[in-house]
């Protein structure tokens, strides 16, 4: 608002208006509260057939991206992800996508890496702010419900535009192991097994078969490689692939690619 | 502090038991030494099943912050669908505390209840939000060195929910005896795993 002002005032002296014009102008600054520009109403307007177009085409974005998925096992849960680069030059190292949001949660996402960013950052600062207000880690629920609050926020909020991710977030809490997924409307959902991202729908169905209830959390790592390997067009190998897991000992961790090649070999 | 602290007078002390746990206050509402307005001020708060809140100082930051306390427990109990633990309400307060650092509420509480597996948890700040825990017992207040003094000889550890009541009365009655600003009657809850035993004290109007 404070920037919308001082742009009336440059404007007022600049085209020396009457009053009428003062006014139209002091109602367009005042439409929208972030910025002074045409797009300070939000982009995400309903359809007249009642869909939120923006949103069907950022689930599009997410459909097209890198596999992720993942896993709800009797005693923990597995994140797992396909990590395709585009060219043989890029160094993989430095590319992870499976990270943590506070010690005991993580999460993995398909779809646009900067988006993602965003929401890891957000959703790392009110883990944290949780714990230093109640000296306790911040339940699984209630940091899903955190993101996907953001979620949603930029579906109705004005000068942004939906985030072009669906997030696969897992942890372990009094409530014991939980897996969540959202997507970019903000809405989400427990599961006890998920894919999202390129070949979701196949992914899902091979999920469905392989899944039961008693699973132990080492045999959820074996069917989340197994998963991956359906929809990979190359070799799957420690380094195209992440893993992460999180046990009874209420630790999230990214599997090393010496880890991950012991269970690619156990696959085998 | 500008004698804020000891404007209104009081006296909290709360104390562990076996498997239960008491708090007491008195309840006298003063201005300054000579002029008591009532003798039914609350300063024991029930925040959940198992917990109670004592707040001593500033009379109108005690209703402030019970009424703050009550806004939080509400929120945490509907987004949570949980119970919040002696501890957590604990840290809670701390921060609520010290997030008024530099405007801060002339209040010192004391915390006392059972956590999930029935076992006491007491602890007490300073009025910007330093926690402290004990095992035995904690006290507030403008009687709180008098009643450091009684609560020293007189808790021992393992007492019944009746051995903690006589406990706790008596020292409350006999601190705030040797306080001009507390005293006036009381008031005690012991808290146990079943029930919530709540007794008011009769003391010395002069």
């Amino acid at each position: 608002m404070q920037t919308s002002l001082h742009f009336c005032c440059l404007s007022l002296k600049s085209t020396d208006c009457d009053q009428i014009q003062f006014l139209r102008l002091w109602q367009h600054c005042g439409r929208g509260s972030m910025t002074d520009s045409e797009y300070s109403f939000s982009l995400t307007t309903f359809a007249p057939s009642g869909k939120l177009l923006q949103i069907e085409y950022a689930l599009n974005r997410v459909a097209e991206g890198r596999p992720a998925l993942g896993i709800k096992a009797k005693n923990g849960v597995v994140l797992a992800t396909e990590k395709k680069v585009t060219s043989p030059l890029v160094d993989e190292k430095t590319l992870s996508k499976v990270e943590n949001l506070s010690e005991s949660v993580g999460m993995v996402y398909a779809g646009m890496p900067a988006d993602y960013r965003v929401l890891l950052r957000r959703g790392r600062k009110v883990a944290q702010q949780y714990y230093t207000t109640y000296r306790e880690l911040i339940p699984v629920s209630q940091i899903v419900r955190e993101e996907a609050a953001i979620m949603q926020e930029f579906t109705q909020s004005g000068g942004v535009r939906p985030f072009g991710v669906s997030l696969m977030i897992a942890g372990f809490d009094d409530s014991g192991p939980q897996l969540f997924q959202v997507d970019p409307s903000g809405t989400y959902f427990g599961w006890k097994a998920s894919a999202i991202g390129k070949n979701h729908v196949n992914a899902k169905s091979f999920l469905e078969k392989r899944y039961s209830e008693d699973i132990e959390l080492e045999d959820a790592i074996h069917t989340a490689i197994l998963t991956l390997k359906e929809g990979f067009e190359e070799a799957i190998t420690a380094d195209n692939i992440e893993i992460g897991i999180v046990g009874a000992d209420r630790k999230f961790r990214v599997l090393t690619p010496a880890e991950v090649q012991d269970y690619l070999g156990e696959v085998e | 502090m500008s004698g804020l602290m000891e404007y209104n007078g009081s006296a909290i002390v709360a104390m562990a038991g076996e498997n239960c746990v008491g708090i007491a206050s008195d309840t006298r509402h003063g201005i300054r030494q000579l002029q008591t307005v009532s003798c039914n001020r609350q300063k024991t708060f029930q925040v959940t099943d198992q917990c109670y809140v004592g707040l001593s100082g500033l009379a109108t930051d005690v209703q402030t912050v019970s009424q703050l306390l009550n806004f939080r427990m509400k929120l945490f109990t509907l987004r949570e669908e949980r119970k919040m633990q002696p501890r957590m309400i604990g840290n809670m307060i701390a921060s609520m505390l010290y997030e008024k650092r530099f405007g801060p509420y002339f209040t010192e509480p004391v915390v006392a209840g059972l956590d999930g597996e029935h076992k006491p948890y007491l602890c007490t700040f300073d009025f910007i939000g330093c926690l402290s825990t004990a095992e035995d017992f904690v006290v507030s207040g403008t009687t709180a060195e008098q009643l450091f003094g009684v609560c020293e000889s007189f808790w021992r550890p393992g007492m019944n929910k009746d051995e903690l009541f006589e406990t706790l009365s008596q020292c409350l009655l006999s601190a705030a005896d040797r306080d001009c600003l507390a005293g006036w009657g009381g008031v005690v809850h012991i808290i146990t795993p079943d029930e919530i035993i709540t007794k008011k004290l009769k003391g010395r109007m002069d």
